[in-house]
């Protein structure tokens, strides 16, 4: 297993720059998970890792080695790529064996090595099958099968869950974590699913427009996020996110800021916040409380029961909208009016430019990191 | 038969009558299609087997009446008529395999990013939209002709003897001349079969330690082979009949060494105006074409299965 180290890599087609300096350093046996909107360079970045792609500047190292000129095969890595990219005119077997016959593997050992495989993965029954006549999740196998039998020493994954429907996307997930688990391999994994991130990561590179906004394990970046674009990315659903002002340093550490109809105090030890500045203030939808006595009041217009929860979607008297998440035997329904409480320590404070400010609590899961 | 199983009730009884008369009403609609393609294809074929069993020559009005097999015998035991056939199975063999190699080769290259290539795609393809008798004509006159042609000057700029290339290798000029013609279609075909292949396979290949010749073998190549029996089916068809290129620059010669099949019918219904033994000949090549088709079908049914 191998380390994998970037140091400021960049890459420019024609005069764009699409990777604008990433910086990352992969430890051993490590669940990396890139993850981002459409377009925010992160496959690019792990084709440029993968050797698919030149790297303009900056340095790639597996094992402490610089690989930025080495061919894709020679690097020690291995992709699934997001169309499986299987052979479709050799059979499964085939298709796990193609690279060992080319790296010259005799016989016998291939043979050995990909019955072991295929034991793993459970394609036995499949081996002299061809792509076309297995099953979407089969396939999806097949193209990590064919990647573990290179024995390879780090594991890209290309968005390879994208083409699976819901069930089966949350089953292949299991699996590809306790696949990880048993083989210990170094692990790069490009989503845009968070779900597939939240679960499978050891640490997750959160990128948008070709930068690093953050990078942290999952809970970090759910409970603290560094910026607004991370608060807004990570979560489902999504953070609520009310534009605020700074209404008075209010003494022990802590702030006062005011919305549109109502005011809360939230714990921070920023120092220097004048009053009157602008900031954002954010709360998730599950650290927002019903509370009779609440400050917070606001009229239901539409209730969501999912069973085990329900999100209601409240208007403030203000115009704004926000979700609200409580228990699934909420009866709350549309045209309520509620009154609601903001847990203050879970509450986010940015500033105008969109950067979180520092906080006074540290979450309990997070204590020890 | 999914909905009539669907509806046991309804389709109980009146099924049979009922499938019948639509049956019958489907061969009302499409008969004057079938008469017409009937009247084309079956009347001039059942015209040739009659001809051929008959004593038929346009200068000699008083050979008449029932030959029997003796045209076919005659056709059959004359050496010029195994040679037509070497000829044929020359032809369509040679240029088929220049046209399917270098198209291959070609097609691969053109797929290729570099300057000029729209261009160049254009200029490659062009060959194929210059008619046969044109195409010949060029070759003949302006490229090979030991005297005025390209290629004699070119020869002798560099002090060789030009070669008269019609009068002594006419064969193979015939498959340079068709080869060069039906090279565009080729690469045509080949090139948007390879501009449907999956870059991503390829980067797998790559990433899997295949080089730039592994991936054509292993992942170009098969990607390519529906393709490539499609243009050798079409060609073949086409290449079996080949009549004006040897017509506009050898006329089948010097004697019958680039007489194929078709020129040979030719030179006995025209030239020797011998209409009986031309029949014979145009009902060999309706076997011959059927054998021919019968393993194409065969060979192409298996590769578009999958």
């Amino acid at each position: 297993m191998a380390t994998v180290e970037l140091r400021n890599l960049r890459k420019t087609y024609l005069h764009e720059e699409i990777i604008k300096g990433v910086s990352l350093a992969i430890a051993e046996r490590e669940f990396v998970v890139f993850v981002g909107p459409s377009g925010c360079g992160k496959s690019t970045l792990l084709r440029m890792i993968a050797g698919l792609e030149d790297i303009s500047a900056g340095d790639l190292l597996i094992d402490g080695q610089r690989v930025n000129d080495t061919e894709p095969a020679r690097r020690g890595l291995a992709m699934v790529f997001q169309s499986y990219a299987l052979y479709p005119h050799m059979n499964v077997y085939r298709n796990m064996e193609f690279s060992l016959r080319l790296a010259g593997m005799p016989e016998a050992e291939r043979r050995q090595r990909i019955g072991d495989v295929a034991r793993i993965l459970q394609l036995e029954p499949y081996l002299d099958h061809r792509p076309g006549q297995l099953s979407g999740g089969q396939r999806q196998r097949v193209a990590i099968g064919r990647a573990i039998v290179r024995n390879p020493r780090v594991f890209l994954f290309d968005e390879p869950l994208s083409n699976l429907d819901a069930a089966l996307r949350g089953q292949m997930r299991v699996e590809l974590a306790s696949l990880h688990r048993r083989l210990g391999a170094t692990t790069i994994y490009v989503t845009h699913d968070q779900v597939e991130a939240m679960t499978m990561a050891d640490r997750i590179v959160v990128l948008n427009k070709g930068v690093v906004e953050q990078i942290g394990t999952p809970l970090e970046l759910y409970h603290r996020p560094g910026n607004l674009f991370v608060a807004r990315f990570m979560g489902s659903p999504p953070m609520n996110l009310l534009p605020a002002t700074i209404s008075a340093p209010a003494p022990e550490g802590s702030v006062q800021v005011r919305t549109g109809t109502f005011s809360v105090s939230i714990p921070t030890q920023q120092a220097g916040l004048e009053a009157g500045a602008p900031a954002t203030l954010g709360v998730r939808p599950e650290h927002i409380r019903i509370d009779p006595q609440g400050a917070v009041h606001g009229m239901v217009e539409v209730s969501e029961r999912l069973g085990a929860i329900t999100l209601l979607h409240v208007r403030l008297p203000d115009g704004q909208m926000i979700v609200v998440q409580t228990g699934g035997d909420n009866i709350d329904c549309a045209d309520t009016p509620i009154s609601m409480t903001f847990e203050e320590e879970h509450c986010h404070l940015f500033d105008a430019g969109g950067m979180a400010l520092a906080r006074s609590t540290e979450h309990p899961l997070l204590a020890g990191a | 038969m999914d909905k009539v199983a669907g509806h046991p009730p309804v389709m109980a009884s009146p099924a049979g009558s009922a499938a019948r008369s639509r049956g019958l009403q489907g061969f009302v609609l499409q008969s004057p299609a079938i008469m017409l393609l009937l009247a084309w294809s079956v009347v001039p074929l059942l015209m040739t087997l009659w001809y051929s069993v008959r004593n038929y020559n346009l200068v000699d009005p008083t050979q008449q009446g029932f030959a029997g097999i003796s045209n076919y015998w005659y056709l059959l035991t004359d050496p010029d008529f195994m040679t037509s056939l070497e000829n044929t199975a020359i032809l369509v063999g040679g240029v088929l395999a220049i046209s399917v190699g270098l198209g291959t080769l070609l097609a691969v290259l053109y797929n290729e990013e570099f300057a000029g290539r729209g261009i160049a795609r254009i200029l490659v393809i062009s060959p194929f939209f210059i008619m046969p008798t044109v195409a010949a004509l060029l070759w003949k006159n302006l490229m090979l002709h030991p005297i005025y042609g390209v290629y004699s000057a070119m020869m002798r700029a560099v002090g060789l003897t030009p070669v008269d290339w019609l009068s002594r290798y006419p064969l193979a000029t015939l498959v340079m001349i068709v080869a060069w013609e039906w090279l565009p279609f080729a690469v045509l075909i080949l090139l948007t079969a390879i501009q449907s292949l999956d870059t991503e396979q390829k980067e797998a290949a790559r990433m899997d330690g295949a080089g730039m010749v592994a991936q054509f073998i292993n992942i170009t190549l098969p990607h390519l082979s529906r393709a490539i029996t499609v243009v050798i089916m079409i060609e073949t068809i086409f290449l079996l009949t080949i009549f004006a290129e040897i017509s506009v620059t050898t006329a089948g010669g010097p004697g019958v060494a680039s007489t194929n099949l078709a020129f040979l019918i030719y030179s006995r219904a025209l030239l020797q105006f011998d209409v009986g033994g031309a029949s014979a000949g145009g009902v060999v090549a309706i076997v011959v074409a059927n054998i021919v088709a019968a393993f194409l079908l065969r060979a192409v049914a298996r590769n578009l299965e999958t």
